[in-house]
Order: C-alpha cells, then structure tokens, then sequence
C-alpha cells in the first residue's frame, strides 16, 4: 500500500503560461481596436504580420537547438512578443522593418539567451530598439496620422497593403508625420502653449485619437490587474513618476509638453502596463517593482524631454532591465521565520545556512 | 618554452589562441574601426607592423632589461613602433590615416601587443618572436577584415567600398554593390552591431573546433565490428 503525502495547496488554479500570455494578447485588443479605428489599418496588418514572424522565427530556433515544438509554442509568449512589437511599430512601417525587429528580439533577444525564462531583457523592445536606432527617418517621422490630426480620410485597406508591403513610400506621405509628443517638443520653441492648443492635433478633449488609444490600453491593463495577471506596482509607480517629474520639471506648458500629453499619447500606457510587467526581465519583488516602474517613469520622462526620440519606452525599460536584478537583490522581503531579511548581493561563503 | 615549433606557434596564433576570437584582446580598436573593409585593413597592417617590429625587439633585449622595469621599457618599444606606423600611414595614406584617426595612436594600448610582449617575446628567441608575432597579427587582421566585410555589407549593402584610401586611384571601382536601394542598417554600421557580429564569429568559431573535436574522438573510437560486448554503455573504448 502506498500513502502518498500531498502537500498544499490541494486546489489549483488553472492558470498556465500559454493562458497567461494568451490573457495579456487579449487585452490589447481594445487598444487594437483603438489604434486601427484611428490610425488605419496599418497597426492589424503589422501585429498580424509581426505574430506570424514571431512564431515562425522561435519555431525555426526550437529546431535547431532541437527542442520539443509544439510544447514551447504552446506557452505562447513568442505572440505576445509579436503582438507587443506589431502594436508598437508605425503602422505604416514597411513589412521588412516589422520582420527584421520581431525575428531579432526572438532570436537575438531571447532565443540565445536560452529561450523563456532567461532573457535579462525585454524581446519585444530589443527589436525595436535595434529597428528604432537602424532606421530612424521610417520609425520616427512616417507616425500614422488620424482623421482628427490631419482632415484627411484614412488610408483604405488596398493603399495599405500597398504601402506596407509594395514600398510605395509616396503613398505614405500623405498620411503620416510626426506624433504629436514629437509635434509639440519641437513647436513649442517657437510658438506659446496656447497657439499651440488651437492647433488640430492639439485642440479639444479626447480628440486626436492618441487619447482613446491609450484609455484603451489603460482599460485593457485595469483587465489584467483584475485578473491578477500582473500587480498594480510596475504601472502606478511608473506613471507616478512620470507625472511627479512632468509636476516639477516641466510646469511650465510653454517650455516643456504637459503632463496630460505625457499620460495619454505616446506609448505610455502601453509600455506601463504591457511592456514594464513582462515577468521575466522586471523586478519580481514588490518593493523592487515599485523602485523598478519609478525608474521607468523618471527615465522616460528624461529622455522624452531632452532625448533626441521623441518617445523612450523601449530605452527606458531595457535602461531598467539592465538594473533590475540588482533591484531585487537589495529588495528582498524577510522571509517567515527569520528576524531579519537577506539584503544585498551574497558571495557563495556567505550563504551558510 | 623553447620547445614550440613554428608550426605550432603559428596554428596558436592564428586558430587556438587567436587574440581577437580567444583572448578577446584588443577589442576597442576590433569594435571600433571595423565599419568597412577598408579600414579594417588598414588597422590590420599597422597593428601588424608594430607587433612583429615589438616582438623582434624585444625579444633582443630580453635578456638585458631587469625584471623590474620590464613593462615600461616594452611599452616604450611599442609606442616608438606606432609612431613609426602612424607618420608611414601620415605619408602613404594620408586619407585613410584620417578616417582611422585617434586609432592608429591608440594601437599602443593594444594589449594584444603588450600582452605577445610579455608572454612571449621576453621568453623566446628572436626567429620564434617574430613567427608569433606576424601570425598573432594575421589572426587578429583576419578577424578584423571579416568584421568589417560583414559590417559593410550589412550595413550599406555594398562591399570593398572606397579601397583606393589604401590602394590608389586604380582600387576605386573595386566595390560592389551587392544590393540597389539599400536602406542604411545603421546598427550594422555602429558598435553594438560589432559587438553582435564579433559574438557570432566566436560561436562560429566554437561550433567548428566542437564538430572537430567529436570528429576526432568518432576516429579515434571505431566500433570494432564482432565485439563480445553485450551491453554497451558510455564510450566504447
């Protein structure tokens, strides 16, 4: 007779990683929605095209470090890192872009580090930091531009393709520029806040579509705090610093952007709760989550301000990433049964007992 | 130390103790200048100009410099040959010497040079010296070169761009234009994309001397054929 002793806990969730992740590609959906009711259809294609990318590339690499294929692929953090890089891409980015930062980050990014679990940074911004450094005329000056911003109709779906896929870039002028981030930080050198605010992109509340699209984002990450997906440390701390710089920095609307433009346009909610709360290359305790999203915020707001690019999400969380063990070395919670907590970095002869 | 013969200190130099692939010495110069063919060469010759005149000399004074004072007196023997390197490059290529700039002045920090100074040349003979200091130099430019090529063709698609800097007028068609419409890879061109293709041209290097390794041991091992043995587990030997 065999008594099998089971510890706890006896009921189980039944959460796995391909859920998770299956989880977190779903709620971008709203800001997908977002993005292509605004901006076209360029932001479907491009996570269409960067998903099958990514899924084919880390398949390709399985095999050829001979690992079991349909196993891996089945905790599906490859398409959530394609989905993340096809939202954060231009929409109007040519194919080849799209393909070039979504097979680096699999490959580069995270495969040779050994794959899920391992890579100290986040895939998805590797690839489009190496896109964002490579090709900066295509990746900064070509944003899509919404009917709100430039009176014009949106691209239909033909002109498109046509554009992603075919290279007709002269198609794309008329339809792109630059975001309204990098708008304002160049505009308003010469001209005051308020001349400013008149203009389209600037003018009304909830108006450009930038705004929808980020409150998208922001319902779609309020989904994953619900579900426990991911803690509300990384995103508050992150924006609270954003904001806290933005409040005694940059008061003054006629130097600096305003506080409401940092929160709601650029990659800013995406990147608080998408993108600072991948699992693998953030801080993992709460005290370091939140020393980790600050540092985001702050990062952020310092590069978008006084950087060359006019939006600085994939800097500043790969800036972060770099620190993040660190983080969490000097954060350590005190553990049940001890007096005090295990802070710092340990040699091996310390670790006696 | 005596022992080595030419052929092994040559194999060192160039394949298992190669300073850019194994050591990894010598890496600012290697990330730095490896934009192009071009400069890559340039680099290399210069860099082995001055390792094989270091090597030579101080292996002739090896036995007549105190222990003491060693690193200083070779460091001025290097520093005399770079200038000699950088006022030859001034004359002849004047260009060239240009583009590489604070680099060529820098190949005294070289520690790849210091460093085949001191291991070697202060050890041997002024024949081996010489031998291990042009194929140390031969490694290292080989790398150098395939650097640059894959820099170069990543980078602007073309490749042997603007040879004539160090081979006159008649080595100005010599590039080739492997694609049209090329949109400039600017991270190819910069140096995290040397760092990335310096870290593939490693592994390169590892998976070739592996896949030599197992080969050898499949040689060395045959499964003799009408062997008693009934189980067979681990290696047959």
């Amino acid at each position: 007779m065999a008594l099998i002793t089971l510890s706890s806990p006896h009921a189980h969730g039944r959460n796995n990683t391909g859920r998770i992740m299956l989880t977190v590609a779903l709620a971008t959906l709203p800001g997908l929605i977002a993005l292509t009711w605004f901006f076209g259809y360029g932001t479907l294609i491009n996570v269409i095209l960067a998903s099958i990318t990514a899924i084919a590339t880390e398949a390709l690499i399985l095999r050829i470090r001979k690992y079991p294929l349909a196993f891996i692929l089945k905790d599906n953090t490859a398409l959530v890192t394609g989905v993340l890089l096809g939202l954060a891409l231009p929409p109007f980015a040519p194919w080849w872009i799209t393909v070039i930062a979504v097979s680096f980050s699999i490959v580069f990014a995270k495969q040779l580090y050994g794959g899920i679990g391992n890579n100290p940074f986040n895939p998805a911004m590797v690839g489009y930091a190496l896109v964002l450094i490579s090709f900066p005329v295509q990746m900064t000056t070509h944003w899509a531009l919404s009917y709100q911003m430039s009176g014009q109709e949106l691209a239909s779906f033909s002109d498109t393709l046509q554009i992603i896929f075919a290279g007709h870039t002269e198609l794309a002028d008329a339809y792109t520029g630059a975001t309204p981030l990098d708008q304002y930080k160049h505009l308003i050198t010469k001209e005051t806040s308020d001349e400013l605010l008149k203009l389209d992109t600037f003018s009304g509340w909830l108006n450009g579509g930038w705004e929808w699209v980020n409150l998208a984002f922001l319902a779609g990450g309020l989904f994953l705090i619900w579900k426990r997906i991911i803690t509300w440390h990384i995103p508050v701390s992150m924006l609270l610093g954003l904001c806290v710089c933005s409040l005694f920095l940059g008061w003054d609307e006629d130097l600096y952007t305003p506080m409401s433009l940092h929160l709601l346009s650029g990659a800013t909610m995406l990147g608080a709760f998408f993108i600072a709360t991948d699992p693998v290359s953030a801080a993992t305790t709460l005290r370091g989550k939140l020393i980790y999203g600050a540092g985001i915020g702050i990062l952020l707001y310092i590069i978008r301000t006084w950087g060359a690019y006019p939006d600085a999400i994939a800097f500043a969380v790969l800036l972060m990433n770099f620190a993040a063990p660190l983080i969490d070395a000097y954060t350590q919670p005190r553990t049940y049964g001890h007096s005090k907590a295990r802070r710092g970095l340990t040699s091996k002869s310390d670790n006696k007992d | 130390m005596a022992t080595k013969s030419l052929r092994d200190i040559s194999v060192d130099g160039l394949w298992t103790n190669n300073p850019a692939l194994v050591q990894l010495l010598g890496l600012c110069p290697l990330l730095a200048v490896t934009g192009s063919v071009v400069n890559a060469l340039g680099l290399g010759l210069a860099t082995m100009m001055v390792l094989v005149g270091s090597n030579m000399s101080v292996s002739l004074i090896r036995n007549h410099v105190a222990d003491a004072v060693r690193l200083p007196a070779f460091v001025m023997i290097i520093a005399s040959f770079v200038t000699v390197a950088e006022l030859v490059m001034q004359a002849f290529t004047y260009e060239l010497y240009e583009v590489l700039g604070i680099f060529i002045p820098l190949i005294v920090t070289n520690c790849a040079i210091l460093g085949r100074a001191d291991a070697f040349a202060s050890k041997n003979g002024v024949v081996a010296s010489v031998v291990d200091g042009f194929t140390m130099a031969l490694g290292f430019a080989v790398v150098l070169i395939i650097l640059g090529a894959l820099r170069e063709v990543l980078g602007q698609g073309v490749i042997f761009g603007d040879m004539n800097l160090l081979f006159g007028e008649a080595a100005r068609h010599w590039k080739i234009t492997l694609f049209n419409d090329y949109p400039d890879f600017l991270f190819a061109i910069l140096p995290p994309g040397a760092f990335v293709a310096m870290g593939l041209l490693i592994a390169l290097k590892n998976v070739i001397d592996n896949t030599v390794k197992q080969r050898a041991e499949l040689r060395k091992a045959p499964v003799t054929s009408g062997s008693k043995r009934v189980r067979v587990t681990g290696k047959i030997s």
